[in-house]
C-alpha cells in the first residue's frame, strides 16, 4: 500500500457515509473516525488484503457503536441540520428534488438495510463483500437487499408529490437548527 | 443461487424470475451466458420486468447521490487524520523491511498458537489486549531477527564473552537483565554453546546466546524482558508463534514478560524442535 492508495479511498468512504447519515457533519466525523481507527488497528491489517474492505469494516462497526450510542441518548426522534433541510426548501431543479425526495425515503429504512443497498448500489461490492465488511452471514445480505429495495420502491411510490419537500406527516424528524 | 421469500405474487409459474436473480442481473453478478438467458426468460415475466425497471432507476438515482463529493478536495482534517495513518503504516513498512522479514508475521500468531486456546474463541476485549501485545512481541522478533542477522555470520568476533567462560557470562547476563538466566543445552540437537552478548533493546539490555552445530550452522537465542500494555498478557500467557522469511525463520515466545526468540536458518521443524528443548528447559 501507498500514500496515494489510502488517500484514493477517502473520497469514496466520505460519499458512503454522507449518504448512509444524511448528515454532511456526521459524514465527515465518521471517516474521521475511521481513520484515526485504523490508525491504532492498523497492524490487524494483513498487507496485501484489500485496503478499501477493511476501510469500510472499521467504519461500517464505528456507524453501528454510534447509532446504538446515540439510541440510548436520544428517543425524541430523529435530528436533522437546519441548513441541510433548507437547501431543500429552495430547492427548485426537479432533479434535485427527486434526489431529496429519494434520501428521505432512503433515511427511513432501517440502518442495516440501507447499509447494504448503499454497498452494492454505490460501492459496487460484491455481495460476499458486503457479507465480510457488515459481518453477516450472505444470506442475511441478500434478504436485507431484496427488502431495501422492495421497501425503497413503495416509499418512492407513495411519496406525496415528490415535488413538494416538506417532511411527511408520519415522520418523526425533527427540525433543529444546529447552530 | 439464494432462494428468498418472494413478496411476489404466489401463483405465479415456477419459471418466473426470482428475486434474487433480479438482484444478480442489476448489479452485475452474472455472467454473459446467464445474463442473456434471464433477459429471454423476463420477456415473458411482466412483473419481474416492472421491478427490474424500478430497482435499475432507483440503483442510478442512488449512484448520483452526492456524487460530487467523490471530486471534492478533501477537508484538511480528514488528510490530517490519512497523514497520520500513511505514517504509522510506514513505520510498520520500515521494520518489515529492516528486520528482513515479511507479512508472514502477521499470520503468525494466527498459526502459531501451540497451547493457549484460538482467537475465535477469545472475548473480544480480551482478543484487543493480545492485538496490542502482539504488536510488543512482534517487535522482539524483529529485533532478534535483526541481531540474528548481524552477528551470525561474524567469523572473528560472534560473541563477546565464549562459551569458555559460561559460568561468567550467564552471571554477567542475568545481572544486566535483572533476571536469573539459565543458558539451555541443546547437545542433544548437535547444537553446542559458543558464546553470548549483550545487546541494547527498546525495553531494556537484551542478551543473545550463540550455538553452532558441526557444520558451522547457527541459531541464536534472544531474550529480555518485554514491557508495556503487553504485560498484564504476557504475565498469564505463553505466546508461542513463528515467523519467516526467506532463509530466517524465527521462533518466538512470551513467559512471564520476558520474551524469547530462537532464531536460524534451519528449516521450520528443525528449530521448532530446538525451540522445544530451550523453551522446556528454561522453564522455572
Amino acid at each position: 500500500m501507498d500514500r496515494s492508495e489510502l488517500t484514493a479511498q477517502i473520497p469514496g468512504l466520505r460519499r458512503y457515509a454522507r449518504v448512509l447519515t444524511g448528515d454532511a457533519w456526521a459524514a465527515d466525523d465518521l471517516v474521521q473516525d475511521t481513520l484515526e481507527r485504523a490508525c491504532s488497528k492498523w497492524r490487524l491489517w494483513i498487507a496485501g488484503s484489500n485496503l478499501r474492505a477493511w476501510l469500510f469494516t472499521l467504519m461500517h462497526n464505528q456507524f453501528i457503536n454510534q447509532v446504538r450510542r446515540s439510541a440510548r441518548q436520544s428517543s425524541t426522534g430523529r435530528m436533522v441540520d437546519m441548513d441541510t433541510v433548507n437547501d431543500e426548501l429552495i430547492a427548485a431543479d426537479p432533479n434535485l428534488d427527486m434526489a431529496l425526495d429519494l434520501h428521505r425515503c432512503l433515511m427511513r429504512l432501517p440502518q442495516e438495510q440501507r447499509a447494504v443497498l448503499l454497498l452494492v448500489s454505490l460501492e459496487d461490492m460484491s455481495y460476499e463483500e458486503v457479507a465480510k465488511v457488515t459481518g453477516v452471514p450472505v444470506g442475511t445480505v441478500m434478504s436485507r437487499l431484496s427488502r431495501a429495495r422492495s421497501r425503497l420502491r413503495e416509499l418512492m411510490e407513495s411519496s406525496p408529490g415528490r415535488a413538494a419537500a416538506a417532511p411527511s406527516p408520519d415522520s418523526k424528524q425533527v427540525l433543529h437548527r444546529l447552530k | 443461487m439464494i432462494a428468498l421469500d418472494s413478496p411476489m405474487d404466489p401463483n405465479r409459474p415456477p419459471d418466473a424470475v426470482s428475486e434474487s436473480e433480479l438482484h444478480a442481473l442489476l448489479d452485475g453478478r452474472l455472467l454473459p451466458h446467464e445474463r442473456t438467458a434471464l433477459e429471454t426468460r423476463l420477456i415473458n415475466d411482466a412483473e419481474a420486468t416492472a421491478t427490474l425497471k424500478d430497482w435499475r432507476a432507483q440503483r442510478e438515482a442512488l449512484r448520483k447521490l452526492h456524487k460530487p463529493l467523490l471530486s471534492e478536495p478533501l477537508p484538511p482534517a480528514l488528510l490530517a487524520a490519512a497523514q497520520r495513518l500513511n505514517r504509522s503504516q510506514q513505520q510498520f513498512d520500515q521494520w518489515w523491511r529492516w528486520g528482513g522479514m515479511a507479512a508472514s508475521v502477521a499470520l503468525a500468531f494466527g498459526v502459531g498458537w501451540l497451547s493457549h486456546g484460538q482467537w475465535s474463541s477469545l472475548r473480544p476485549q480480551t482478543s484487543q489486549v493480545l492485538a496490542k501485545a502482539r504488536g510488543t512481541s512482534q517487535e522482539f522478533a524483529r529485533q532478534a531477527a535483526v541481531a540474528h542477522v548481524v552477528y551470525a555470520p561474524e567469523v572473528r568476533h560472534p560473541v563477546e564473552v565464549t562459551a569458555a567462560q559460561q559460568e561468567h557470562l550467564v552471571q554477567w547476563l542475568s545481572k544486566r537483565l535483572g533476571k536469573p538466566l539459565k543458558v539451555p543445552n541443546l547437545s542433544a540437537q548437535g547444537y553446542e554453546l559458543v558464546g553470548g552478548r549483550l545487546l541494547p533493546g527498546e525495553t531494556g539490555a537484551r542478551a543473545q546466546f550463540m550455538f553452532q552445530n558441526e557444520g558451522g550452522e547457527r541459531v541464536t537465542l534472544y531474550l529480555g524482558a518485554l514491557n508495556g500494555d503487553s504485560s498484564a498478557v504476557a504475565n498469564r500467557e505463553t505466546v508461542f508463534s513463528f515467523s519467516t522469511d526467506g532463509p530466517i525463520h524465527d521462533f518466538y515466545w512470551v513467559d512471564q514478560g520476558f520474551g524469547y526468540a530462537l532464531a536460524g536458518k534451519l528449516p521450520r521443524e528443525g528449530l521448532m524442535q530446538l525451540a522445544q528443548a530451550a523453551y522446556q528447559q528454561l522453564q522455572p
